[in-house]
């Protein structure tokens, strides 16, 4: 079937299947790998990405249910080589190790602020809940979440 | 000039933030296939046959792969890194459920997944063992038939320690106290599955395979001795991993399926498995059913430990540990303390779960030896009505003991154990608290307070005591320093998230004088690096951060001579000090490594038998291993009424020597508390008595969010290693070591009130509530 979906400002026509779940059209199809696949049963947040304004998890929305929508992933975070501040803000706060959950973390961390730009530990902790994290034991991603709620207009960043 | 060691951000995080990490999934090669493996949903059953034929005419499918196949290529087994061996795709039996056992090849991996249920296999299930504890029975169902002259599930027996000596003090005792315990199979579980990009070059006979290996050029080595090509036509490639936690280390079958379809098909074949089948089939961790007694006087002087363990490993032994140590290095069972005696006996048998043992950030089973001994120091305070925490200090080994030969004869390098607790219990502000806990329990609150202290052993080798299947645990290193003054250092270890692009730079900047980020790593590719065991059993500091100070120091000696060239000075009156080579007393005069390097490329005269430029290797083999240790203290509010459990603060102190960079290392002691209260509150891979898998999914296998952490308190002592070049010892581990016993002594200690001494893992509401009723049960199996 034919899809129509518009990925990060650009609108993408392509013949998909129709069981082809979102998660793979933007990794596959578009080629677009920041967003990645962990579970399969929505738990743990790897491929989350924005459908309409809205985080959701993409390996549990076909490609299908985004044609004529628009979906945001974490290439489009950082604007005109300006990282964003909630990218900024991983890499101060030590925010990330592998690096596997990150986009998707990140993603709903610019959500929060969208709406709330000065959220509580708690707020962020409840929001951040529907993702997992191996490796940083969340400390340091409620860090960085803080501290691109205290950088809105980002910070140029230590060496490197 | 930078200082090297310091907080540092890390130089990985710019791809990564920008979400344009390489892992494997995101390789994508022209023309490359797809695969997917069939799997049994039998836990033990006879395979009467395989019918692919409907299959195979699936017009997107390219090749379906059967343990015949592999038969006719001597494939069908391979061997595990413990000495056995494990099917590939079963020819004979399954033998646990999701045991693979056959292999589809199409164009997408949709088609695959659908050609899977076009193939027909009869089965005739057998009775299956899944309970350790009847796998020795004389009637238990024989796992591995395929091994000649067997007849039981045995494995091996192993121990350590002298028994005669331990007996003879338990005899003696004042006090003795006795627990069974489980450390019940938990599974690693990285947010990236394992998988593998296999590219054969049919022309040039290169077999090119991107893989999610923490153990590269282990994993080259081990295809050779395999599939017989040679090794030099074997480039092993471990791209961004995510995430490894010791899952990473084996070889699977899936890995040895993508390279045999590869070959078949002249294409490349990619495979990645999905979450139940990482859950189900790949490396598990722990699975021990121990005993463990204390012998002790009646003022709580901790006098010997004596431990019985029954290790399950499941349908094969793929246990990955170094050859002498079956059961690892639980031999450190001993832990904190200064005994007269101590004993262990390790059995192991085969049981019809997946394969594996020891994966998991567990430091060889250390986890389960600390576990073990810190569970038991709080069963005796327990029953000596002590406060925990004050047992601890009584029997800690004092500063001056160190270097201290532990009574299983393993040699503590470094430690200042009261040191590190008292930071602790200041930090949690102890005395504090457990007026609070009376005070809360005469409201009928249920508060805990959990004391844990343990001492890791990490950084194999040596490699005269440690190998893989014959391989010696040291590794390589190269320097090379380019003519306008900066470096790339090329390692063999292999990270997984711990930040070696930006440490191990440090170590560089810190031992030239150049800026760290003048300095680039070099790592995750076998025809770009040096041969090395990788990462795992937190060895990559102890040892490849070892091999990189060394290496750096000889690039300093060789600028030595160059600079007293440039100097025309004798090298003898040379001295090195902030980045500089100078004449002594003259610092002014003083050469940086980047001026030396350009002249030891130039037309410098050099004296005779100095050949120029500054490049350098080396092989590090580690003396001994290194012992961090750390002292933590977890508080918990448990529910009475739904036997949920909170946990409200977690202090942990570390010691890991000298900090190469403390924002990493803080960054992996959070994971490792993270891990600790999983494993201790949710983690577990149960399965019903037939042997079925009730730990299949994340829906199952529960991992703790944001919302079951706390926010972590982070201490720190320092006592540097007196053998490694720079002081430091691992971290990896050791909070995934040490935070287990730290959550179930709060949690045991909120329920004194209902005289509970124990109960098992994982406390979920339903466990800690029947352990309230005085029932706590089996959490291996399903309940019943």
């Amino acid at each position: 079937m034919r899809v129509a979906v518009t990925v990060n400002g650009t609108e993408y026509a392509r013949d998909v299947e129709p069981r082809l779940l979102l998660i793979h059209f933007l990794r596959d199809e578009l080629g677009l790998t920041g967003s990645h696949w962990g579970c399969d049963t929505s738990n743990c947040g790897t491929c989350v990405v924005w459908l309409d304004e809205t985080p959701v998890k993409a390996c549990t929305v076909l490609a299908a249910m985004a044609d004529g929508r628009i979906v945001r992933t974490v290439e489009d975070l950082a604007r005109n080589g300006q990282l964003d501040p909630v990218q900024q803000g991983f890499i101060e706060c030590h925010g990330l190790q592998c690096g596997f959950c990150t986009p998707g973390m990140m993603m709903t961390a610019r959500w929060l602020l969208d709406r709330n730009p000065d959220p509580a530990e708690a707020e962020i902790r409840e929001v951040l809940s529907g993702l997992l994290c191996r490796c940083t034991g969340y400390e340091n991603i409620v860090r960085s979440v803080r501290w691109a709620a205290q950088h809105p207009a980002g910070h140029p960043g230590e060496s490197p | 000039m930078t200082a090297g060691f310091g907080r540092m951000l890390r130089k990985e995080d710019q791809r990564f933030v920008r979400g344009q990490g390489t892992y494997v999934d995101d390789v994508h090669l022209p023309g490359m296939l797809y695969g997917a493996v069939l799997r049994s949903p039998h836990p033990h059953a006879r395979i009467v046959s395989i019918d692919t034929v409907a299959a195979e005419a699936h017009p997107k499918v390219k090749a379906v792969i059967t343990g015949e196949t592999l038969q006719r290529r001597d494939l069908a087994w391979m061997p595990t890194l413990a000495g056995d061996r494990q099917a590939v795709l079963a020819t004979d039996k399954v033998r646990f459920q999701g045991q693979e056992v056959a292999f589809v090849v199409a164009e997408d991996h949709y088609a695959a997944r659908d050609a899977l249920e076009l193939i027909d296999v009869e089965y005739e299930p057998l009775p299956a063992v899944a309970d350790a504890r009847r796998a020795l029975d004389p009637d238990a169902p024989l796992v591995r038939d395929d091994i000649t002259n067997t007849t039981s599930n045995h494995i091996f027996d192993w121990e350590s320690g002298d028994a005669e000596r331990t007996d003879q003090v338990f005899r003696d005792a004042e006090v003795t106290v006795s627990q069974d315990m489980l450390y019940p199979r938990v599974h690693p579980a990285p947010l990236e599955t394992c998988g593998i990009v296999a590219d054969f070059n049919q022309v040039s006979g290169k077999l090119t395979v991107w893989a999610t290996s923490q153990a590269p050029h282990a994993h080259r080595t081990l295809y050779s001795m395999v599939s017989g090509l040679p090794e030099h036509k074997i480039r092993v490639i471990s791209p961004d991993i995510g995430g490894g936690f010791g899952n990473k280390v084996p070889i699977y079958p899936g890995y040895l399926c993508a390279i045999t379809a590869s070959m078949i098909t002249g294409r490349p074949v990619k495979w990645m498995e999905d979450r139940s089948e990482n859950l189900m089939s790949t490396c598990f961790a722990r699975d021990f059913h121990m005993r463990g007694e204390l012998a002790a006087s009646r003022d709580g002087k901790i006098r010997a430990v004596r431990v019985t363990v029954l290790a399950d490993h499941g349908a094969f032994n793929g246990a990955a540990q170094p050859t002498k140590y079956p059961a690892g290095f639980f031999g450190v069972f001993t832990g904190s303390y200064d005994l007269e005696a101590a004993h262990c006996q390790v059995t192991a048998v085969y049981t019809n779960k997946a394969p594996g043992g020891v994966a998991y950030s567990c430091s060889f089973r250390i986890t389960e030896a600390v576990y073990l001994v810190e569970r038991m120091v709080d069963v005796l305070a327990f029953e000596l009505n002590l406060d925990p925490a004050e047992l601890r200090m009584r029997n800690l080994l004092r500063p001056e003991q160190f270097p201290y030969t532990c009574q299983t004869g393993w040699t503590y390098d470094s430690g200042d154990y009261p040191r590190t607790l008292r930071l602790a219990m200041e930090m949690a502000g102890y005395e504090d608290l457990r007026k609070e806990q009376e005070a809360e329990r005469a409201r009928g609150h249920l508060t805990g307070i959990g004391v844990s202290f343990f001492t890791e052993a990490v950084g194999a080798g040596p490699r005269k005591h440690m190998d893989i299947l014959g391989i010696g645990m040291a590794d390589g290193v190269e320097l090379r320093v380019h003519p306008t003054g900066t470096a790339v250092l090329r390692i063999s270890v292999q990270t997984q998230g711990q930040g070696h692009e930006t440490t191990f730079a440090q170590i560089v900047a810190e031992e030239l004088g150049l800026s760290p980020d003048d300095v680039e790593v070099v790592h995750g590719d076998t025809d770009q690096t040096p041969f090395g065991l990788g990462t795992y059993g937190s060895r990559s500091t102890p040892v490849s951060g070892a091999a990189t100070a060394i290496v750096a120091r000889k690039v300093r000696e060789r600028a030595r001579i160059v600079a007293a060239a440039m100097l025309e000075a004798d090298p003898d009156d040379l001295v090195w000090d902030q980045g500089r080579w100078f004449v002594k007393g003259d610092p002014d005069s003083g050469k940086t490594i980047a001026e030396i390097s350009w002249a030891a490329h130039s037309n410098l005269e050099l004296p005779d038998g100095i050949e120029g430029q500054l490049d350098a290797t080396c092989v590090y083999n580690p003396p001994n291993l290194t012992y961090p240790f750390g002292a933590y203290i977890c508080v918990v509010d448990v529910d009475p009424g739904t036997g949920k459990v909170d946990v409200r603060r977690f202090i942990a102190v570390d010691d890991c020597g000298v900090r190469i960079n403390p924002m990493i290392v803080e960054g992996q002691v959070h994971g490792g508390l993270a891990d600790g209260i999983g494993m201790a509150l949710m983690e577990s891979i149960a399965f019903d008595s037939d042997g079925n898998c009730l730990g299949g999914s994340f829906m199952d296998y529960l991992l703790p969010t944001s919302l079951e952490c706390p926010s972590w308190e982070l201490g720190a002592t320092v006592t540097p290693s007196p053998h490694h070049p720079i002081g430091a010892k691992g971290v990896g581990e050791s909070a995934t070591v040490g935070s287990p016993p730290a959550v179930v002594n709060a949690v045991i200690d909120a329920l004194r009130p209902y005289g509970v001494r124990h109960a098992d893992m994982p406390l979920t509401p339903a466990q800690v509530w029947r352990a309230i009723q005085g029932r706590p049960f089996r959490t291996d199996l399903a309940i019943s």
